[in-house]
């Protein structure tokens, strides 16, 4: 009970099959981290094929609108693939290429790991299978199409909810069919460790540049920095950088789906407790037995039972904060962002925007909130039209 | 006799045979009926597997299984009772196999105490391994409950320290993968007994993949036991509430292809 814990949470909770395979992958990432080949090889890809940095753009008319806070979107959205996710997934494809891996696999929810794994895969010549629920590879046809364009095989998991942790599960248990070829990018920062640490470190250069750049521009650190977190990858990218400073308040939203005193919710850590799965102890929604809740969001990418282990020890310890927000609000944000910035971006971001519409007209005109855009939302648009009404598909 | 004493037993009696299956499917009574049938069929030790919502470790087979033991209402406390009952008639050892959060959810200690009480001698967790054994392992301890370590073919160098940690028997991984009948099972299982034994002499018996008597008898010439859980869950699924009867008739064969391997084989 040593390795890779953040308080009482984290761990490595999986079968005795896959434990050499995850001890062979740190033993790997402890190298290589530190190799400066390594290093030059990722930051070249972050820069030239992800188009990193990102922009930290200010969302002017949403500031004049809101009458508050000064507010700066952090574009991850513009990242080639379209979402924060190809940070991560570059690295870990590089380094499973180190690794002498032929073959990556991984789970996507909404789609946007998937892609961007199908993408890296393409990018540096390893063959890629992607595991998907089946009610998402519904949802999210599109993204079905666009991994296979890449190259990748779908399959599409039909056990339990037929959602992201079945997609998860299913992932695992291909890993431990085969691992001595192929290595599992995990996609949020969650699973038995080292992945929490490993795409924490992978996704950390959001908030690397968020807090450059706003130096540039206003001369300080902002007051407060908003994501949206499911497994959290997004968000703990973006608020590693700032956790030594205390004066950065950290607020992750997540998704409430129809509210939290329902049970159509996805909103772990409102609803949720300790527990042990995925390989992690963390926050899950389970019954009173530890059966794993069946959750609900509109969103797809947030449509999960738990969260990274070091997002709750980041609350345990009073670092950071997290709220609910329901579907709801998200669409709204969604439409909001839309009409007054131009910028459509993903239902999972949405959430984020949500509650920065809450909070920004309580804070005075001379703050700085940051949120970050996760992803941009072309997969969104015809679910959000079907929740607004209209019968739109794909 | 305590449970320690019960699980050696069920190596003493030649090789041994372990059946699997999910309480609850398709139903608790049935179960309890398989329980009394398989044990006077022959069965060494009972695995009953406590559903999980989410079994990371199991095909299709037992996934289909968990989901139907769930959808018949089975819960964890209705497990503990029906053991109650089972041991009233029947001295058959029994494990409990289940994931780690269905435990941890329980309350460890709690889980322990009505293990103890209800008559289940020992646990088995596939998503607990020897790093984190500390979770549960001590509350066995404390009641007396007989803790099940894991190894697979991917455990290696690490089978030294798992086997001088473990008690009652070994399950052995025959194959990559998750649980599920397999056409053919390679010989790693001999390979992997061999490397327990140079550690500690402590029974190993061989699961995953295991469904005809011949596969059984092959695995049985290597190890000390042999544990078959799909094979049956699928007739349990074909049957259904009228399970029994097939059930019993296979594990009347395979109880029989493992005992005609004498006990000094290995």
């Amino acid at each position: 009970m040593n390795k890779g814990r953040y308080g009482a949470y984290g761990g490595q909770y999986i079968p005795e099959t896959l434990m050499n395979a995850v001890i062979e992958l740190e033993k790997a990432y402890n190298f290589y981290k530190n190799d400066e080949n390594f290093i030059r090889e990722f930051e070249s890809l972050l820069r030239e094929y992800a188009g990193r940095p990102s922009r930290l753009y200010y969302a002017e008319n949403m500031t004049k609108d809101l009458k508050g806070a000064k507010i700066y979107l952090k574009r991850e959205d513009l990242n080639h693939t379209g979402s924060h996710k190809i940070n991560n997934v570059l690295g870990q494809v590089l380094l499973a290429k180190k690794m002498g891996k032929t073959r990556v696999i991984a789970e996507t929810g909404a789609g946007q790991h998937g892609v961007a794994t199908a993408t890296a895969a393409a990018l540096l010549g390893l063959e890629c299978e992607i595991f998907m629920g089946k009610e998402d590879t519904e949802r999210q046809a599109l993204n079905v199409y666009r991994m296979r364009l890449l190259g990748a095989k779908v399959h599409a998991v039909t056990f339990g909810t037929q959602t992201l942790k079945d997609a998860i599960s299913e992932a695992f248990r291909e890993w431990s069919r085969r691992m001595d070829d192929t290595h599992y990018v995990v996609g949020s920062v969650m699973g038995p460790h080292p992945f929490p640490e490993i795409v924490r470190d992978f996704q950390s250069v959001i908030g690397k540049e968020v807090k450059e750049q706003v130096q540039e521009a206003e001369g300080r650190l902002p007051d407060v920095v908003l994501a949206c977190v499911g497994g959290g990858s997004n968000a703990m990218g973006i608020f590693y950088e700032f956790i030594n400073y205390p004066e950065v308040r950290l607020i992750g939203c997540e998704a409430a789906g129809y509210g939290v005193d329902t049970e159509r919710t996805a909103a772990t850590m409102t609803t949720g407790k300790v527990g042990i799965f995925h390989g992690m102890k963390s926050y899950f929604c389970q019954d009173e037995y530890g059966q794993i809740a069946p959750v609900y969001s509109i969103s797809a990418g947030l449509d999960y039972p738990g969260i990274g282990p070091e997002h709750v020890y980041l609350r345990d310890i009073k670092r950071a904060e997290y709220v609910p927000v329901t579907d709801k609000e998200a669409v709204e944000a969604f439409e909001y962002l839309a009409r007054t910035e131009g910028i459509i971006s993903a239902v999972e971001s949405a959430h984020a925007v949500a509650y920065a519409m809450k909070l920004a007209p309580a804070m005075g005109r001379d703050k700085i909130m940051v949120i970050n855009l996760s992803g941009r939302g072309d997969k969104d648009v015809a679910a959000i039209a079907r929740y607004k009404g209209e019968d739109l598909y794909e | 006799m305590n449970s320690i004493d019960r699980i050696k037993r069920v190596f003493s009696n030649g090789k041994a045979f372990i059946p699997f299956i999910t309480a609850g499917d398709p139903a608790l009574e049935v179960t309890e009926k398989l329980v009394y049938e398989m044990a006077h069929a022959g069965a060494d030790l009972i695995e009953l597997g406590i559903p999980f919502s989410d079994p990371m470790a199991e095909g299709p087979v037992i996934q289909a299984a968990d989901v139907r033991a769930l959808a018949s209402g089975t819960t964890t406390d209705k497990i503990f009772d029906m053991v109650k009952r089972i041991r009233k008639k029947c001295d058959v050892p029994i494990a409990f196999m289940t994931y780690v959060n269905p435990v941890f959810a329980y309350g460890p200690l709690r889980f322990m105490q009505n293990c103890k009480e209800s008559g289940v001698d020992a646990l088995i967790i596939p998503d607990l391994p020897y790093e984190e054994r500390n979770e549960i392992k001590p509350y066995c301890e404390e009641q007396g409950i007989v803790f099940i370590s894991m190894i697979a073919p991917t455990s290696k160098d690490r089978i030294s320290n798992i086997a001088a940690d473990a008690e009652g028997f070994i399950y052995c991984v025959s194959s990559l993968g998750v649980t599920g009948v397999r056409e053919k099972i390679g010989m790693e299982a001999a390979e992997m007994v061999r490397s327990v034994k140079a550690v500690k002499d402590i029974p190993c018996a061989v699961g995953f993949g295991i469904s005809t008597p011949e596969q059984a008898k092959a695995m049985a010439e290597v190890s000390d036991g042999v544990i078959v859980g799909s094979a049956i869950v699928r007739i349990i699924e074909k049957h259904g509430l009228e399970c029994a009867r097939p059930v019993t008739e296979y594990v009347k064969s395979m109880v029989s292809a493992v005992k005609r391997v004498p006990l000094d084989t290995k």
